[in-house]
């Protein structure tokens, strides 16, 4: 009887885990659309340029794996063409990738708590993947970890698909599909106008000073070299207005360290509130 | 380029990838106290970050003779803003913005 009822238990106990696994999967889709439709334009592209360099088919579709960074991925085309010089690669990875720093730093309190998965989490973090994690508003009854364990691995999952079917059948295209690769843009206007409207108190000081700095330090380094000045200017400019920034949002500061938990969930009420009077 | 010479150049490009994801986390571990000036870089990093990912994204617009002056980015940019003001959802905005997009820079400005 006892080992019935512990059986019954059980049962119920994972069918409410698969439950809360889909809820996130059903949640988190929607907001991967469009950069499955970038990843899979981009990722075939990927596969592509590599086949027709000459490399085996296996060569993308593992790279979009294990590398995992559409930029890096592109340059390692051309490197691996190039003479051996491993150090030159490592120090390009390292440039290019130097904006995963501010990508993690922005993710740490969110990404805090997710047990195994936090460990993929971290392993997946693109560009998209983060403007997506970082600016969704998950509703109260989904769970956070799984919610952005499947927009990881949706999006890579994305990426791999497009790299193995541009390799595979990048040749017979017909489908004019110039412009496609404008949906990633068109995706992070959106996320950076959203962000800027709900973003009230702050005076929109962080979204200028990535925009403007970012735009002058184009003018100035040109397309090819101007990510790493441009981090540069924002982080000495966030550094210069901390007092400022801060001062404004000091009562929210303070309530914040002293229950942050409390505060997390009054602030996913508020986004909700938000959400239902749009 | 050997096969083993290739092997050991895409593994430093994934060594350095994966160093630049971790460092963060492996600085400031979730048990510890994160420093205030981390905490507070945590808050107002992204939203800059998102603006300098636009400007990436339009980097290579060509603005000498022969090129489209980045008009197609900026008739579909707007398309993409006035779209989100008005009806507020993503994915409209996104997709009107990026059909709109091909549609001109594979007919009006091929």
């Amino acid at each position: 009887m006892r080992e019935m009822k512990s059986d019954a238990g059980l049962t119920q106990e994972s069918v409410n885990h698969r439950e809360k696994i889909g809820n996130a999967l059903r949640t988190a889709f929607p907001l991967t659309i469009p950069v499955m439709t970038g990843y899979l334009f981009l990722g075939m592209t990927y596969g592509i340029l590599m086949v027709t360099s000459g490399f085996p088919i296996y060569y993308p579709v593992l790279t979009a794996i294990i590398v995992y960074t559409g930029s890096m991925e592109f340059l390692l085309v051309s490197i691996l063409l190039s003479p051996f010089q491993p150090l030159v690669c490592f120090m390009t990875a390292l440039m290019v990738g130097a904006r995963h720093l501010f990508y993690g730093i922005s993710m740490l309190d969110r990404y805090k708590g997710t047990g195994w998965k936090k460990w993929y989490l971290i392993y997946t973090t693109s560009d998209e993947t983060f403007a997506v994690n970082y600016s969704a508003e998950i509703p109260a009854g989904t769970d956070r970890g799984w919610f952005y364990f499947w927009v990881s691995l949706l999006d890579q999952g994305y990426w791999v698909a497009g790299a193995a079917l541009g390799a595979l059948f990048g040749s017979r295209i017909t489908f004019n599909t110039k412009g496609l690769d404008f949906v990633m843009t068109a995706m992070f206007v959106t996320i950076f106008m959203n962000q800027w409207v709900k973003d009230r108190s702050r005076g929109h000081l962080s979204e200028y000073i990535g925009i403007v700095g970012s735009f002058v330090c184009l003018v100035i380094f040109g397309a090819d070299g101007f990510i790493l000045p441009s981090m540069a200017v924002i982080l000495v400019s966030l550094t210069a207005l901390r007092p400022f920034l801060e001062k404004k949002e000091e009562p929210t500061l303070e309530k914040e360290q002293n229950c942050e938990n409390l505060q997390d969930d009054a602030a996913g009420e508020l986004h909700q509130k938000g959400n239902r009077s749009l | 380029m050997t096969q083993l010479q290739q092997a050991v150049t895409i593994g430093a490009a994934v060594l350095a990838t994966v160093l630049t994801r971790f460092l963060p986390y492996i600085l400031f571990p979730a048990g510890r106290k994160t420093p205030p000036f981390v905490v507070y870089l945590g808050k107002y990093l992204a939203p800059a970050v998102f603006g300098l990912l636009v400007v990436y994204c339009l980097r290579n617009i060509s603005f000498s003779a022969g090129g489209t002056y980045g008009i197609p980015e900026m008739i579909a940019l707007a398309v993409v803003a006035v779209t989100f003001l008005w009806k507020k959802n993503m994915l409209i905005s996104m997709a009107s913005g990026t059909i709109l997009y091909m549609i001109l820079v594979q007919t009006l400005f091929a």
